[in-house]
């Protein structure tokens, strides 16, 4: 088992998500994280599935999203063929921040971005294995609350969705 | 400005729908208000049950090759669809089904018959969508069918809200000619073809599998055609019967766990196979792990999820296989495979003595079903479409049955879903009236929609019904026999008087229980002017053999 980052370009149509996620669903595939968003191309949005399945199954998932009307064009990339991130939000109470946590700030390079008067809360991106060592860290600390999202994904390898529609046959 | 409604009616007008299968309700109302209208241009069928009508829409389009309509209300109207959807779906049949919903404002509010349709359907369907406003119906509606009908075809429903019915709108029909992000077609590549025809060239044993994929294509000819050229022995799926006619002297059988011996058999010792418009179905390989792994794999498909999904194949071959195997018969040399396909004569003989001649020709004891298959063979037409319903008569009819003509062949085959005959056999019929139309059904799947009985005797359709009926859920009572050690839990039926009830909805009805009887019963029957309907009655426990059993490879297929 790997894990793959599908980057699927579609149609902006109700429903078109039910009709991806019911692929995995169907075939008791657990979606690991996902993302939707608009993508560079106006009106083509840009679903980013995260999921970890064998190579057989990476391919025969990425075909039957391909396979949906509404769906322009699916890709699938190891790990290593794409650049990803994850954001995490942290909140922690005000009287946890002691010069500990500020430090354990610093070395990781996150950010408060939000200062109220009884809690705050700390930004930090990264891979899910970074994000996780700082929840670890944080834990201690009375964290009240923590959020991450689904990663973001540029694949390295040159492909074209503009390409590909402007190639109509 | 015209009704919503009204420009319904007048879309599936400009798509040259002849029929429409379906059933009112509230939230399609003002649809069936506007149909009343245009009862000249197009023509309604009230079935009697809304899975009724999408069978009876599936059987119109599998022996038309066009779309079938569907419509029905919301709610329970379109959650009896879904049975049908689903069956559409595995078996490619292009649909398209309309479904009535409640008003824009009410969604979302459990109105009263709401039901979240486009989400039911969505597994069953290509593609569905639910439409709000009256702009929004013609284009839906052209888009569905372009949708269903292109590609690999398959089912697709559009969900209408009942303020969009009944507002007013421009009607100015453009039909769908294509969508930027749905390709169904691809330019075959010649590397793939050349590549083929080398393993071809060079076959010893070369072996030809196909589906309902060279009927969908309408690439009979171009399957005859490669044929003729390499002489290389044919098999047949379930769906693909009849697109090459029996008498053919590549065709060696058909294909699967009720097939004939020998293309099952064969397929282990075949050096090159070449699948064509076919998906290796778990009942046509047996066990994957033990199937065919000593052979290259040509896969001649349309749809690339197809393709390695699961047999891994040498050369794929993506695209429309109408071409493809034009391109195929081009590239390939001329040649002929007298000693393997005389290996498949002998395995076919071998099964002609240990099965065959016992289930045509019986003598005594109980009727078998082969019997009545081998007599209306007798008596059809060459282009009789059989229809049948799922179950042991299903086999044996399909096994026995002389497939001469491409769309003779109804039966839901990826679904296997029981009470699907009876209204397939009425669509089938409703496409054209002259044809024999053939339908062969089990006691208990009869019992699943004989309601339809209904819809036969409103439409006059001269469908000739056969019942084989053995008191049995036969096909689960083999399996008990076979693996459950003969434990016949709950498979045993308390039937009808059916005589009683065919004749109740006025269709010529006659109960065969003797061998005597059958062959002038059964000319009688299809010389019949209108619906008849012979019930007869049949050994209660024979089984459909070959076989091969869930888990065993085609190897294993046993004759007893
Ligand atoms: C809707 C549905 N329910 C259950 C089944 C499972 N099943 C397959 S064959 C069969 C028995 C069919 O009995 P009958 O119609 O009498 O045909 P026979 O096998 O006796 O010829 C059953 C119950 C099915 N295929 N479809
Ligand atoms: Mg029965």
């Amino acid at each position: 088992m790997n894990r793959y980052t599908i980057l699927v370009y579609t149609e902006n149509f109700i429903g078109i998500l039910n009709r991806i996620t019911i692929i995995f669903t169907r075939r008791g595939i657990n979606i690991d994280a996902l993302t939707a968003s608009e993508s560079r191309l106006d009106g083509i949005h840009k679903i980013t599935i995260e999921v970890t399945v064998t190579e057989e199954q990476i391919v025969h998932l990425t075909k039957q999203i391909e396979k949906v009307v509404d769906v322009i064009k699916a890709y699938c990339f190891t790990d290593n063929e794409v650049v990803y991130q994850e954001i995490a939000l942290y909140k922690l109470p005000i009287d946890s921040l002691d010069p500990g946590v500020e430090k354990v700030i610093r070395q990781f390079n996150a950010h408060i971005i939000a200062a109220e008067k009884e809690f705050v809360v700390i930004e930090f991106t990264g891979h899910k294995e970074d994000t996780q060592a700082l929840l670890e860290i944080l834990k201690p600390f009375n964290l009240l609350e923590f959020s991450r999202s689904g990663r973001v994904a540029i694949a390295k390898p040159k492909f074209s969705v503009q390409e590909y529609l402007n190639n109509q046959t | 400005m015209i009704r919503g409604a009204d420009i319904v009616v007048k879309s599936l007008i400009a798509e040259n729908a002849e029929y429409i299968f379906g059933y009112p309700g509230g939230a399609i109302m003002p649809v069936y208000d506007a149909l009343y209208d245009y009862s000249d241009q197009i023509k309604h069928v009230l079935t009697r049950h809304e899975q009724g009508a999408i069978h009876a829409a599936q059987g119109y389009a599998r022996v038309s090759g066009k779309v079938g309509v569907v419509l029905a209300t919301s709610g329970p109207g379109a959650t009896n669809l879904i049975t049908g959807l689903a069956d559409a779906q595995i078996d490619s049949t292009p649909l398209v089904c309309i479904t009535g919903q409640v008003a824009a404002h009410l969604l979302g509010t459990d109105a009263f018959q709401e039901t979240d349709v486009v989400g039911l359907s969505m597994p069953g369907t290509k593609w569905n969508i639910q439409v709000r406003s009256v702009e929004e119906i013609a284009p839906a509606i052209a888009k569905a069918f372009h949708i269903a009908m292109t590609g690999r075809p398959g089912p697709v429903l559009v969900d209408i809200t009942k303020n969009a019915q009944i507002e007013f709108g421009e009607f100015n029909y453009v039909p769908c000619l294509g969508i930027r992000s749905y390709r169904p077609y691809v330019r075959i590549d010649q590397k793939a073809i050349d590549a083929a025809a080398t393993l071809i060239n060079t076959a010893k044993k070369p072996y030809v599998l196909y589906g309902q994929g060279v009927v969908l294509a309408s690439a009979e000819d171009q399957l005859k055609a490669f044929l003729d050229k390499t002489g290389i022995p044919a098999a047949s799926t379930l769906l693909g019967s009849g697109a090459l006619p029996q008498d053919h002297p590549s065709y060696v059988g058909k294909l699967g766990m009720h097939g004939n011996y020998a293309p099952n058999l064969l397929t282990n010792q075949c050096d090159v196979l070449i699948a064509v418009g076919m998906r290796f179905d778990d009942r046509v390989t047996g066990d994957l792990k033990r199937y065919a792994k000593q052979a290259k794999v040509i896969h001649l498909e349309l749809d690339p999820s197809e393709i390695d999904k699961n047999v891994k194949c040498t050369v794929a071959v993506q695209g429309d296989c109408k071409v493809s195997l034009e391109m195929l018969t081009e590239a390939v040399l001329t040649n002929s495979h007298h000693d393997w396909m005389q290996k498949f004569r002998n395995l076919e003989n071998e099964e002609k003595e240990a099965v065959i001649a016992n289930d045509l020709h019986g003598t005594h004891g109980g009727l078998h079903m082969g019997e009545v298959i081998h007599l209306i063979n007798k008596f059809k037409e060459e282009d009789a479409i059989l229809v049948t319903d799922v179950g042991q008569h299903q086999m044996i009819a399909w096994r026995y049955f002389d497939y001469k003509k491409t769309r003779t062949q109804v039966t839901s085959g990826g679904l296997g879903t029981m009470g699907f005959a009876l209204p397939a056999a009425l669509g089938a019929q409703l496409y054209d009236y002259k044809k024999q139309v053939i339908c062969v059904v089990g006691d208990g799947g009869i019992q699943m929609t004989i309601q339809e009985f209904g819809t036969i005797m409103q439409t006059k359709a001269p469908v000739k019904i056969v019942l084989l009926n053995n008191n049995y859920l036969g096909m689960v009572r083999q399996w008990q026999q076979l693996f459950f050690d003969k434990r016949y839990s709950f498979t045993e039926l308390e039937n009808p008087d059916f005589i009683k009830i065919a004749e109740a909805y006025r269709i010529k009805a006659k109960k065969v229980t003797e061998r005597d009887d059958l062959e002038a019963s059964v000319a009688e029957m299809i010389l019949h002017q209108g619906a008849y309907f012979l019930e007869v009655v049949v050994e209660k426990e024979d089984n459909v053999f070959p076989m091969i059993a869930t888990g065993c490879s085609v190897e294993e297929v046993r004759l007893s």
